[in-house]
């Protein structure tokens, strides 16, 4: 570091400075730190985790039993329709419930955002808490929530993903609509034009490609969150490895798996593929 | 006082003329189109859904939900449910934590073997043979790992180690160390790399590029992101809850299969906040590490 030239004068030998203590009540970093470690050892010190269980030579020779059960995996040309059919449920789950949400999402998004200066806004904080509420609770929850009304199958699950991800995206796109520039829509505000003329004619153009993005996006996430949705019943893949699993059919669990494991693969290169289309 | 002159006669409609807004908007066709061709598509997608909204109209139906819905109110408080929520809700934070330690543990080490950055041979051009198809070999493991729902692994170590907090630990270890190998990866290959192969070229250990080169320019990054993954692994180990690792979810999934509600809202809501504490508490970490 060197001072102005016009400083008051310094010493020929700069006065040897000691280093910081290693702690000192103002280090943020020790304060971290030191919280860090007390979770950590916390953590491990409340939970009874059985490694004992996990790690013998007993839990060794069950998990090798457990996955030499899984071969060879049921190819059978039945089984691997049903299996299709499952993968197509969904997709077709995560479509749709992107679909809704997206429609819904831009549906709340309105309320949340302050739409041009001046705006009152007084439903954003309470449109933001809704949202807020829809996006903490995770897919899983909801769909296990809504068992009860809609019955065991895809339909519960299409609609836990809606619900959730119209949390997520009513927040994304409420921050989208409300950092898009102001120009075109006071233009036409100025002109006497109402809220919801100016929102079709000068804001939704201007984010509609940020939308359809985070849309796209959160459905590459809903096709792996309903794969695994169907564990508590909501239909899809999931519904079919919990029903084989809990029957110990190893075999059949084996092909699902590996269905799962390609569907994810096939999207996230899709995915890949797709962004670099795009963005060249 | 001029007398006005005479107006020019009224432009004939031949001439030019301001033209009106139409009263039809002009480009109905092609919405009209799309609209019917997104409901064309739509279909097959809302019969393999089974997407039947009307269910919810069904007289059994709105008396079952509505028979659940009115159990919300009054939320259970009383002392013995709230200490048993307390604990469960520790244990479902300790879960994560716990996780997430055993993910760094499998991470870490795999990031380190699978960097480019660190490559001696890379130095010098073309990476050697031998190291290459190792790289891409763990790099084949982080995404095999990360590619299997940690649901699905706790489904499996349920079986192995039984019910409790030792099955979801070791989901969320598994599929989060994936995830987190391969993002430290992409954090350490995309920072500025200059130093590390400075000190590498003047003969640097690998392990000593990495500690006074890689890991200072990237620290912040690194464990910005790590808290952020905390933040997502308190929420999936709510969801691991589900097929019985222990914590708030478990207690949740027995307590909605009872229909107890008031039970039900008063976790979704201790999960609310606790959700927020994590996303506040992650965003603030987040803004100190800059």
């Amino acid at each position: 570091m060197t001072a102005p030239l016009h400083s008051k004068p310094r010493a020929a030998n700069v006065p040897y400075k000691l280093p910081p203590g290693l702690f000192s009540a103002r280090c943020k970093a020790c304060w971290f730190t030191t919280a860090l470690l007390v979770l950590v050892v916390a953590s491990f010190w409340s939970l009874d985790l059985q490694w004992g269980q996990f790690l013998s030579l007993e839990a060794a020779r069950s998990m090798g039993r457990f996955m030499a059960e899984f071969f060879p995996p049921d190819l059978s040309p039945e089984f691997v329709q049903r299996v299709a059919v499952g993968a197509w449920e969904t997709l077709a789950m995560s479509a749709l419930g992107t679909i809704l949400a997206a429609a819904a999402g831009l549906a709340l998004a309105l309320p949340a955002s302050r739409l041009h200066e001046g705006d009152a806004a007084y439903t954003r904080s309470p449109t933001r808490l809704i949202l807020n509420a829809l996006r903490s609770i995770p897919e899983l929850v909801w769909a296990a929530l809504l068992l009860i009304s809609a019955g065991l199958g895809p339909f519960a699950g299409t609609l836990a993903l809606a619900f959730h991800t119209t949390g997520v995206l009513g927040r994304l796109f409420a921050e989208a609509i409300e950092n898009v520039p102001s120009g075109p829509g006071d233009a036409l505000r100025a002109q006497g034009v109402g809220n919801g003329r100016v929102f079709l004619y000068a804001t939704l153009p201007q984010v509609l490609p940020q939308l359809m993005s985070y849309t796209l996006y959160r459905w590459e996430n809903n096709i792996r969150a309903a794969a695994v949705l169907g564990v508590v019943g909501a239909g899809g893949l999931g519904q079919l490895l919990s029903f084989h699993m809990g029957l110990f059919q190893m075999n059949k669990t084996a092909t699902i798996l590996a269905a799962m494991l390609l569907m994810v693969a096939v999207v996230d290169a899709s995915s890949h593929w797709a962004r670099r289309l795009m963005t060249r | 006082m001029s007398t006005i002159a005479p107006l020019p006669p009224r432009a004939t409609p031949t001439r030019a003329q301001p033209r009106n807004a139409p009263d039809r908007d002009p480009a109905w066709v092609s919405r009209v189109f799309w609209i019917s061709a997104c409901v064309v598509l739509l279909w097959p997608l809302a019969v393999a859904t089974e997407f039947k909204p009307w269910i919810f109209l069904e007289p059994d139906n709105i008396r079952v939900s509505a028979q659940f819905i009115a159990t919300f109110w009054p939320l259970v408080h009383d002392a013995e449910f709230m200490a048993m929520v307390a604990r469960e809700t520790w244990r479902t934070v300790a879960m994560a934590t716990v996780g997430l330690v055993l993910a760094l543990v499998v991470a870490i080490p795999l990031t380190l073997i699978s960097t480019r950055v660190l490559s001696i041979s890379a130095l010098s051009g073309q990476m050697a043979r031998g190291p290459f198809w190792l790289r891409q070999c763990v790099r084949w493991l982080l995404i095999f790992l990360r590619s299997i729902p940690e649901l699905v692994w706790a489904l499996v170590f349920v079986r192995v180690v039984g019910l409790g907090p030792t099955a979801g630990v070791l989901a969320i270890a598994l599929t989060y160390g994936g995830m987190l190998g391969k993002v430290y990866g992409e954090i350490l290959e995309s920072g500025e790399t200059h130093a590390t192969e400075t000190l590498m070229r003047n003969g640097s250990g690998r392990l000593q590029a990495f500690f006074y080169g890689l890991l200072p320019t990237n620290a912040a990054e690194l464990t910005s992101y790590t808290v952020y993954r905390w933040e997502c692994a308190i929420r999936s180990s709510v969801v691991l809850g589900f097929v019985g690792a222990g914590g708030l979810g478990q207690q949740l999934d027995n307590s909605m299969k009872m229909f107890e509600g008031g039970e039900v809202a008063t976790m979704l809501l201790v999960f609310i906040a606790l959700v927020a504490l994590a996303d506040r508490v992650s965003a603030m970490l987040r803004k100190n590490l800059g």
